[in-house]
């Protein structure tokens, strides 16, 4: 390697996630010329520059926002300190001793030695491969986020009559989007009894445009030899399988996928970080640090959200984190975390109990509760509970864990969230 | 101009036959029904090069699969086409099915397959950890490998036409007359007509269908689809042998292999197809399922939550149940290949140059080209140098620094060489062929777009006239208002 550059924090993503984590590190006490942005894309915004609806901002900055504008005031952020950013810029490896291997135009292939990582690559759609949908591979099937950078940030239409599969928020978004471009959008079909996406979506993107949502319904067949020409849809029993008899045949051009985000890593699995299979993100503590001592992890890349905001809260632990070990922390001592009774996992999955503040505990459950509690305990000891009218796997919910409860824990204890009758 | 040869197909046989064909001074064109090479049976099989123990003593099967075989490592080396000796396991899960694979045995003894063993539970766990307990033996065939069928066609093909053999997309020929020595070939649309002296039919599963139009030969040929399920590269590792289960009146059942590409291919099925439906390489609702519940028997570990893609393809079974490749009744200026299925694959090289022979046979051997390269320029994959090697490629041109597919490492360089290189890419579809870009785990969800801003800028055609194979597959339409 001819050229190795010295950093004492790398960022690699630009998105909401890492310009948030840059710049908290920059206020916890990293100097700004030592942080480096590696951003893919040609601009620092990650997907929110696609993101062109409102909904953006309302829990951070209290007003309501687009994306590119709640973007945008990050941007202008980081473009006011020394932060290094580095756009168009791919990393290809990170080593065990943290070093990071990056390449662009005009650069070439380079590394950079790093005290500090933060990995916050963001999450990626799940590809019609994934799903077991019969038929035909003709042109016309896309992920909805896809399908929303054609129309968004291109300017084409990528078709005229439209199914979507999976009511994720990103479907959502599409339906109402493509409807206002003159698409006609024949349905929303859903393969599990409710929606995987937020409820003010389904209001304000499907029922304000009378756009019907199958539930327990999916595409079971594409069909079309060059393009989409339609597809067959069924309803499915409780065990997701087609019920025969229900097929039915929509004429479409266009099948756009909304069926569910997977954390981007490819790093995080090529260094070999310790993976939670159900967020399929690394396994981090309360700082976010992951596995590999040095490394952090923030938001989609880690878990992913549903708003932009909780990225930025947390992403911000993860950037004082990140600083705190870079001037060097004392040997953290571990309790770990983790959900039972419906509820599906934790971040973080450990708390160091020496921590000093409040932790926050993100969690998402497994199905649709009405009038339950969440309840937190610890060696058999309730630390936290609260009523909870909804609870729905679309929506994260979260817990906190008091420093002075922490304190009474001893190393190897586990926090406990559950869902528990009212 | 009237060709000396026409090629009708470029698959994996047609375009290397247009190779061998290629080293002599002789004016040759490869036509191809769609928009580029191995888009029928090549592009859609399990990419095995078998031993050759399947096909019965005698047969033109035999006699070309053991010659494929042993001609493949040179071939795909020449080409710079993925190939791997990984060798074949036929596992028998009972006494019956041990005394069946014994049989196999003595039939690739009969044909000249080299290297087998018959080997017991206990070395064929050694061989494959995660082979299914239930299993008693298997039949070892160290011969085998596994190669990846459309790069085999691909490089074919550039190497052909990188030696001045015209490469014609889109000709879906219509009808074929012969005159004074000479053939006309129509397409079906209104596109200039193709004259030669001399035409190979190597048209796959269209390939009876050219036969009949000529002079009204029939063959009997019956489709059969064949439907796969691909696993992420993660799976790696689950097995590193190609792995069959006993075979069957239908095929070599379902089988189990790393590709190339350290992916896990699960399939096929054997479902016969009426010949109306012979270009509806549909997956069947359902079929997955059962796909993968057969693999489980051997391979308990495979499983569809590792899917990354499903596909299928069709072969051409003679109901000779064997190949046919003999000149046209009346006419032996013309020769018909019929019934090119498994072991088509493994069979190709040695098929290539048996036509190569026949043609000579029949009009003499013309003159050598002095500058005949058997190979093609060696493609720079970019995710397979060493970091010195990345850093020289970049010095020269910097577009191989630019990542465009995330997860299989791919540059806008190897992208940009892919539509330049002789019959190159010219749709998305071709560029991921090439180049593996949109092969992997997010199938082209992030480099999608970028792939179709780089063919519009090489190609010189607006964005959203870009296919994603050929016909009416364009993947955007009109600008938004």
């Amino acid at each position: 390697m001819s050229k190795i550059l010295n950093y004492d924090l790398v960022v690699v993503g630009g998105g909401p996630a890492g310009m948030a984590a840059a710049l908290e590190a920059a206020n916890n006490g990293i100097p700004e010329e030592n942080i480096i942005i590696l951003e893919r894309a040609e601009r620092l915004g990650g997907i929110l520059e696609q993101c062109i609806h409102s909904g953006f901002g309302a829990t951070y900055f209290g007003e309501m926002m687009s994306g590119p504008e709640y973007a945008d005031r990050f941007v202008k952020l980081v473009e006011k300190t020394k932060i290094a950013v580095k756009v168009d810029t791919m990393v290809l490896n990170l080593t065990e001793d943290n070093q990071v291997i990056c390449s662009n135009k005009d650069d070439g292939i380079y590394a950079i030695n790093a005290k500090a990582i933060i990995l916050a690559m963001g999450c990626r759609e799940r590809p019609r491969g994934a799903l077991d949908i019969a038929g035909s591979r003709p042109a016309g099937v896309m992920a909805a986020g896809a399908a929303q950078k054609f129309v968004n940030i291109d300017g084409y239409m990528p078709g005229h009559k439209v199914v979507i599969l999976g009511s994720g928020d990103i479907g959502l978004i599409m339906a109402r989007r493509m409807t206002l471009e003159g698409a006609k959008v024949e349905c929303v079909c859903e393969v599990m009894p409710y929606s995987g996406g937020l409820q003010r979506n389904i209001v304000q993107c499907l029922e304000d445009f009378d756009i019907p949502l199958y539930l327990s319904c999916t595409v079971i067949q594409v069909h079309g030899k060059d393009r989409v020409t339609g597809v067959t849809i069924a309803n499915v029993d409780d065990k997701m399988l087609p019920i025969p008899g229900t097929e039915r045949y929509i004429e479409c051009d266009t099948v756009l996928l909304s069926v569910g985000l997977i954390p981007e890593n490819e790093l995080s699995n090529q260094i070999g970080l310790e993976m939670d299979p159900v967020t399929r993100g690394p396994k981090v503590n309360e700082m976010r640090e992951t596995s590999h001592k040095g490394v952090f992890a923030c938001g989609n890349v880690l878990q992913v959200h549903d708003l932009v905001d909780f990225v930025t809260q947390e992403s911000q632990i993860a950037g004082k984190g990140a600083a705190q070990y870079i001037h060097g922390a004392a040997e953290p001592e571990y309790v770990t975390c983790k959900g039972i009774n419906g509820v599906r996992y934790t971040v973080p999955q450990r708390i160091n109990k020496n921590n000093p503040e409040e932790v926050k505990i993100y969690f998402r459950v497994a199905n649709v509760y009405r009038d339950k509690r969440v309840v937190v305990t610890c060696n058999g000891k309730e630390l936290w509970n609260r009523k909870k009218l909804k609870l729905a796997p679309g929506e994260m919910e979260n817990v906190f864990i008091k420093p002075e409860n922490l304190a009474q824990m001893n190393a190897g204890d586990e926090i406990i969230v559950s869902i528990e009758e009212a | 101009m009237v060709y000396d040869i026409a090629i009708i197909g470029a698959g994996v046989v047609g375009s290397l036959t247009a190779r061998a064909l290629a080293k002599y001074n002789l004016n040759t064109v490869l036509i191809e029904k769609t928009s580029d090479v191995a888009m029928g049976t090549s592009k859609a099989n399990s990419g095995i090069v078998h031993a050759g123990f399947d096909a019965m003593n005698g047969t033109l099967k035999a006699k070309f699969n053991v010659k494929g075989c042993a001609m493949m490592e040179e071939t795909c080396k020449a080409l710079f086409v993925p190939y791997e000796k990984n060798g074949s396991l036929v596992v028998a899960f009972s006494n019956a099915e041990m005394e069946h694979i014994k049989e196999l045995y003595n039939r690739g003894l009969g044909n000249n397959v080299p290297d087998m063993e018959i080997i017991d539970a206990a070395k064929l766990k050694e061989l494959e950890p995660n082979i299914s307990d239930e299993a008693k033996g298997a039949l070892w065939a160290k011969s085998a490998g596994i190669v990846s069928p459309y790069e085999l066609a691909i490089g074919a093909a550039e190497c052909a036409a990188g030696n001045g053999v015209e490469f014609v997309r889109n000709f879906d020929i219509d009808a074929i007359t012969y005159a004074d020595g000479i053939f006309t070939l129509k397409c079906a649309c209104d596109c200039e007509e193709i004259q030669a002296k001399f035409v190979i039919n190597s048209a796959g599963l269209g390939a009876a269908n050219i036969a009949k139009k000529f002079n009204g030969e029939e063959f009997e040929v019956v489709g059969r689809l064949g439907e796969y399920g691909l696993l992420d590269r993660s799976c790696a590792g689950m097995c590193s042998h190609t792995i069959f289960q006993c075979p069957n009146e239908m095929g070599k059942g379902i089988l189990v292999t790393p590709t190339c590409h350290h992916n896990i291919l699960v399939g096929p099925s054997s479902i016969n197809v009426p010949s109306d439906a012979n270009d509806d390489t549909s997956v069947r609702v359902g079929a997955l399922r059962e796909i993968f519940a057969t693999a489980q028997k051997s391979v308990p570990i495979v499983s569809t939550r590792d899917m990354i893609t499903s596909f299928a393809g069709i072969r051409a079974h003679s109901t000779t149940d064997d190949f046919i490749i003999q000149p046209a009744k009346d006419n032996d200026h013309f020769i018909n290949l019929i019934g090119i299925e498994s072991p088509g694959l493994a069979s190709s090289p040695a098929i290539a140059e048996y036509v190569e022979n026949m043609v000579i046979d029949i009009i003499g051997k013309p003159e050598l080209k002095s500058d005949y390269n058997p190979g093609r320029k060696e493609p720079i994959i970019f995710r397979e140098l060493s970091m010195e090697e990345k850093e020289a490629v970049i010095a020269k041109d910097p577009a191989y620094a630019r990542i465009i597919c995330r997860c299989e490492t791919i540059t806008e360089g190897e992208i940009r060489a892919a539509i330049k290189a002789p019959a190159g890419a010219i749709d998305v579809d071709g560029v991921k062929r090439r180049t593996r870009a949109g092969m992997g785990r997010c199938q082209g969800g992030f480099c999608g777009s970028k792939v179709l801003a780089i063919l519009s800028e090489e190609l010189g055609k607006p964005i959203n006239q870009i296919e994603k194979f050929g016909g009416d597959s364009k993947i955007i339409y009109e600008r938004t208002k």
